[in-house]
């Protein structure tokens, strides 16, 4: 037992300890055993790679976006170039990263192993899925390659149907693909929390990481047909002219604009919710705690989810929608930030009484909150339909979305893969160099997406290459914050592929986290479990883990 | 500071000099919206302080060292309810209050001076009433009621004049209205802040407040003669609109004197009341909008007037209070061959002293 007062880490002797063998990853070796498996575990790896090959890439074209920005005028680049950069970058992050980045990941990874199931419900399904977000990625990369798209990833009729000549068909049957394996990861895990829990795993037994996934599962399978229904529309015009978007015809392209919103409000809880999940296992291992109020923040998942289909006019307020659209819309608005704001709460007073400390995880956590809570309460200020009018389309909306997206959901992605990386590789990442990496991020982020709060207020519209000179010093700041993210988003690729060989072995359970998945060896056999597990006792019982040590202690001794 | 280069201290000033913090406010909607907007700043604050202090005295109060063992507790009903009830009751007086304002910014005022402005790749240009036209940029009068009038030509533009806090999206085949009344003299920005393409951060412009002294002076210098119901005249006689539209017994359209404004019986049994939006549709699908009593015969004028164009004929039709001025239009349509598409001559049908109010 480790009496250390500053860790819970519990690591074996490091003297006698091996990587267990056999487990998933030493099983079958050889890219086709990679490449046709079946194991969702390995899948959720392929994942990890690919998405962090194109976070990298969004990431580059976002470093370009702030050099341009760094004078007021139009100098680095031609404004054609900086609007195909920032179309990509948001399609990439979007669509390739933030959409996938937690479900198909750790969710992948997790879920089955949570709720003590051998695979996903669908295994050939989940690789499939695989392939059809690589087939997605990489014509997105052949699009921008032959010359790139510049419609904003927003896809704005009648600019993306009969204004640009750039790829517009091929990048939207890129995310059209894609959009199939968001669809196909969602039903395969709704599928398997339905039906292949545990003996004893009942619904208020199961995580939060499960709930969360829950609720954005069901988001993924009912929304993302909608976005598909919209980008086959687009293309279908721009190639035949059908005019169900040109007022020439009779068509309307605001109808545009409700269906891609319908999918793309809610996606942005697809992308959040999965974060919250790994936030509630953070906060809830290293307090040493239930969390405060289980059942409420389960359930505020489920309320997101279904609040989050009925605000998207909230992205139309100016754009001469009935007022008494606009006035329904804001109400339902506010509505769904109150379940945002009761996680929060619940997640501070699960600090409440417990025993804290401070590991990376926890510290992205930490993060997390802080900027999740700025992130949503500028969401109101864009809720309430007066000040949206000033605030809408310009940099307070780049900031707000980024405050949510980069300084939420990234927080809360580098949490889950630094608390879950002893569990998925058998290794612990380096202590203090990840401590510092995720102090880097915090101030380069604010840094970065702070002073565009500002630029926002001042009026300075989002996609300008140039701006007027009294913005210059804002946008400075801006881009030395972004320099500073980039080292705390590199350091993490570092030290996390130097700890494949050289990190600690972690044994079964380093955080002595209560989760199903930390009963088994790590990594995991391809089985996961050696026998069915049985939950007898609730999610976060953390008397319980102290008792089967004690039992285990006793039997060895 | 001598070992600072004199080139970076020059930058430095000339920077640290044109940093603005908060834009200005100049027009009569703007401080009452930045009273709403420092309200959530202030809410925004006190909501932040209020997690950070929880979560940093909790992690002082029980880290590991100081709290080596935690105590389970389940939740606390009494507790989440307070969490639930006061961010409800503060989203909703946001809610309310900004509802507020949104109804003030998009609900002009009956007098309010009308401009027209239409949207294009990638240029404003805007029409007023008396005729001046100004591209990528608008005059405007302190003190009085401005209402503007948006079309696009192509795709979604957004005008946005940051300093009078309003903003109103330019659409394709749709009138779109916003109004403000310009408070404080001077020259602010003008913005398209919807992407619409390669020039988009070019569509850029100023709006010109200027005191009633001074802008009676710049209407005076900038009109081109006419006004913008008299272009919509010409316009109307060239196109030979009042071959059906001229009020005699046996006319093939409807007269469109007074017709602004007034509520119109359709033939498939509706009514409709005949604003821009009407007039506009009426004009370019007009089969899709038939006045009762009438046969569809009109054709389609898609095409072949521009935005501006339609924009004049509204004006000429809304201006148009009896059916004197049309008959003498027709008049001189009658001098012409009979032959078809052949546009009138602007000279024959000039608008002196007309009916049309300038």
């Amino acid at each position: 037992m480790n009496n250390n007062n500053n860790t819970i880490v519990d690591l074996p002797d490091q003297a006698t300890a091996r990587i267990p063998q056999p487990n998933f990853i030493s099983k079958e070796n050889g890219l086709m055993s990679w490449l046709l498996t079946g194991d969702h575990k390995r899948i959720a790896i392929l994942y990890l790679i690919s998405i962090t090959f194109f976070f990298f890439i969004g990431g580059a074209l976002a470093g370009l976006i702030r050099l341009e920005l760094l004078t007021p005028q139009a100098d680095l680049m031609a404004t054609d170039t900086y609007n195909k950069v920032f179309t990509m970058h948001g399609i990439i992050m979007i669509f390739l990263f933030l959409v996938p980045s937690v479900p198909a990941t750790l969710g992948n990874f997790l879920i089955p192993m949570m709720i003590g199931a051998k695979d996903l419900a669908l295994p050939k399904v989940n690789l499939l899925s695989w392939y059809l977000y690589m087939a997605g990625g990489i014509l997105a990369l052949y699009a921008m390659m032959t010359g790139g798209v510049d419609t904003g990833w927003t896809f704005t009729t009648p600019l993306s149907t009969h204004y640009v000549n750039t790829n517009v068909i091929t990048t939207g049957f890129a995310i059209f693909v894609a959009g199939f394996s968001s669809i196909f990861t969602g039903l395969n895990f709704i599928v398997t929390i339905h039906k292949m829990r545990a003996p004893g795993m009942t619904w208020f037994r199961l995580p939060l990481f499960v709930w969360a996934h829950y609720a954005a599962s069901i988001l993924m399978v009912l929304g993302t047909p909608v976005l598909a229904i919209a980008i086959v529309l687009v293309m279908l015009e721009r190639a035949f002219g059908i005019g169900v978007f040109d007022p020439a015809k009779g068509g309307d392209p605001l109808l545009f604009q409700h269906l891609f919103w319908f999918y793309s409000h809610p996606a942005v809880y697809i992308m959040i919710l999965p974060g919250m999940g790994v936030i509630s296992e953070v906060i809830s291992t290293f307090s040493r705690k239930r969390v405060f109020g289980y059942t409420a923040v389960a359930f505020s998942s489920v309320a997101i989810a279904v609040f989050g289909f009925f605000v998207w006019a909230h992205h139309m307020f100016i754009m001469g929608i009935s007022n008494y659209a606009v006035l329904v819309f804001s109400l339902l608005t506010m509505l769904v930030a109150v379940p945002s704001a009761i996680k929060i709460f619940n997640w501070a007073f699960t600090l409440y009484k417990g025993s804290i400390t401070f590991e990376t995880p926890m510290l992205y956590a930490f993060g997390f909150m802080g900027l999740f809570t700025i992130g949503g309460m500028t969401g109101v200020f864009l809720g309430a339909s007066g000040t949206d009018i000033h605030l809408t389309e310009t940099y307070f909306i780049v900031a707000h979305f980024h405050f949510v997206m980069v300084g939420g959901m990234l927080m809360a992605f580098l949490a889950g893969i630094h608390f879950w990386w002893p569990k998925i590789t058998g290794r612990m990442y380096p202590e203090k160099i990840s401590q510092l990496a995720a102090v880097v991020t915090f101030i380069g982020f604010n840094l970065t997406f702070f002073p565009q709060f500002i630029l926002g207020v001042l009026g300075m519209p989002r996609r300008y290459a140039s701006y007027p000179p009294e913005f210059q010093v804002l946008n400075v700041f801006s881009t030395a914050g972004a320099t500073i993210l980039g080292v705390g988003y590199l350091l993490p690729v570092l030290y996390l592929i130097w700890s494949l060989k050289y990190g600690a072995i972690a044994g079964n359970n380093p955080w002595q986290a209560t989760g199903l998945e930390w009963q088994t060896q790590s990594p995991p056999l391809t089985e996961n479990f050696t026998v069915m597990p049985v939950m007898d006792h609730e999610a976060y019982d953390y008397e319980w883990l102290e008792s089967q040590k004690a039992k285990e202690v006793a039997s060895a001794g | 500071m001598s070992h600072i280069s004199p080139t970076i201290w020059q930058f430095l000033v000339k920077w640290l000099t044109n940093f603005a913090l908060f834009p200005p406010e100049a027009s009569k909607i703007a401080p009452q919206m930045d009273a709403l907007f420092f309200f959530m700043v202030l809410v925004s604050l006190i909501g932040l302080t209020a997690v950070v202090l929880l979560v940093v005295s909790f992690s002082i109060l029980y880290s590991k060292k100081r709290h080596p063992v935690a105590v389970q507790i389940e939740g606390s009903t009494l507790l989440e309810a307070t969490w639930t009830i006061i961010p409800l009751g503060l989203f909703m007086v946001m809610f309310v209050w900004g509802a507020l304002i949104y109804f003030r910014v998009y609900t002009p005022p009956a007098n309010a001076m009308n401009i027209y402005v239409v949207g294009k790749q990638w240029m404003w240009k805007a029409e007023h009433p008396g005729g001046q036209h100004e591209i990528n940029s608008l005059h405007v009068p302190v003190g009085h009621a401005v209402q503007l009038t948006l079309i696009s030509e192509d795709v979604f533009h957004s005008f946005s004049i940051p300093a009078f806090r309003v903003k109103r999206e330019a659409i394709p085949g749709r009138y779109t209205t916003v109004w403000f009344e310009a408070t404080t003299p001077g020259t602010y920005h003008l913005f398209c802040t919807q992407y619409c393409g390669t020039e988009h951060s070019h569509m850029i412009g100023d709006v010109v407040v200027l005191s009633e002294e001074d802008y009676r002076k710049w209407l005076a210098s900038s009109t081109s003669g006419n006004s913008l119901a008299q272009n919509g005249e010409r316009l109307f006689a060239s196109l030979s609109c009042a071959a059906c539209h001229n009020a005699r017994p046996d006319a093939r359209g409807p007269s469109l004197a007074n017709v602004y404004g007034s509520r119109l019986a359709l033939s498939t049994g509706g009514t409709v009341i005949a604003d821009d939006a009407y007039l506009r549709e009426s004009i370019l699908n007009p089969s899709q909008h038939i006045t009762q009593g009438y046969a569809p015969i009109m054709p389609t004028y898609q095409g072949q007037v521009s935005e501006e164009g339609v924009i004049a004929l509204v004006e000429y039709i809304r201006h148009l209070d009896s059916d004197y001025r049309v008959q003498q239009t027709t008049n001189t349509t009658d001098l012409l061959p009979e032959s078809e598409g052949k546009a009138a001559p602007a000279a024959q049908a000039p608008a002196r002293n007309g009916t049309v109010k300038p």
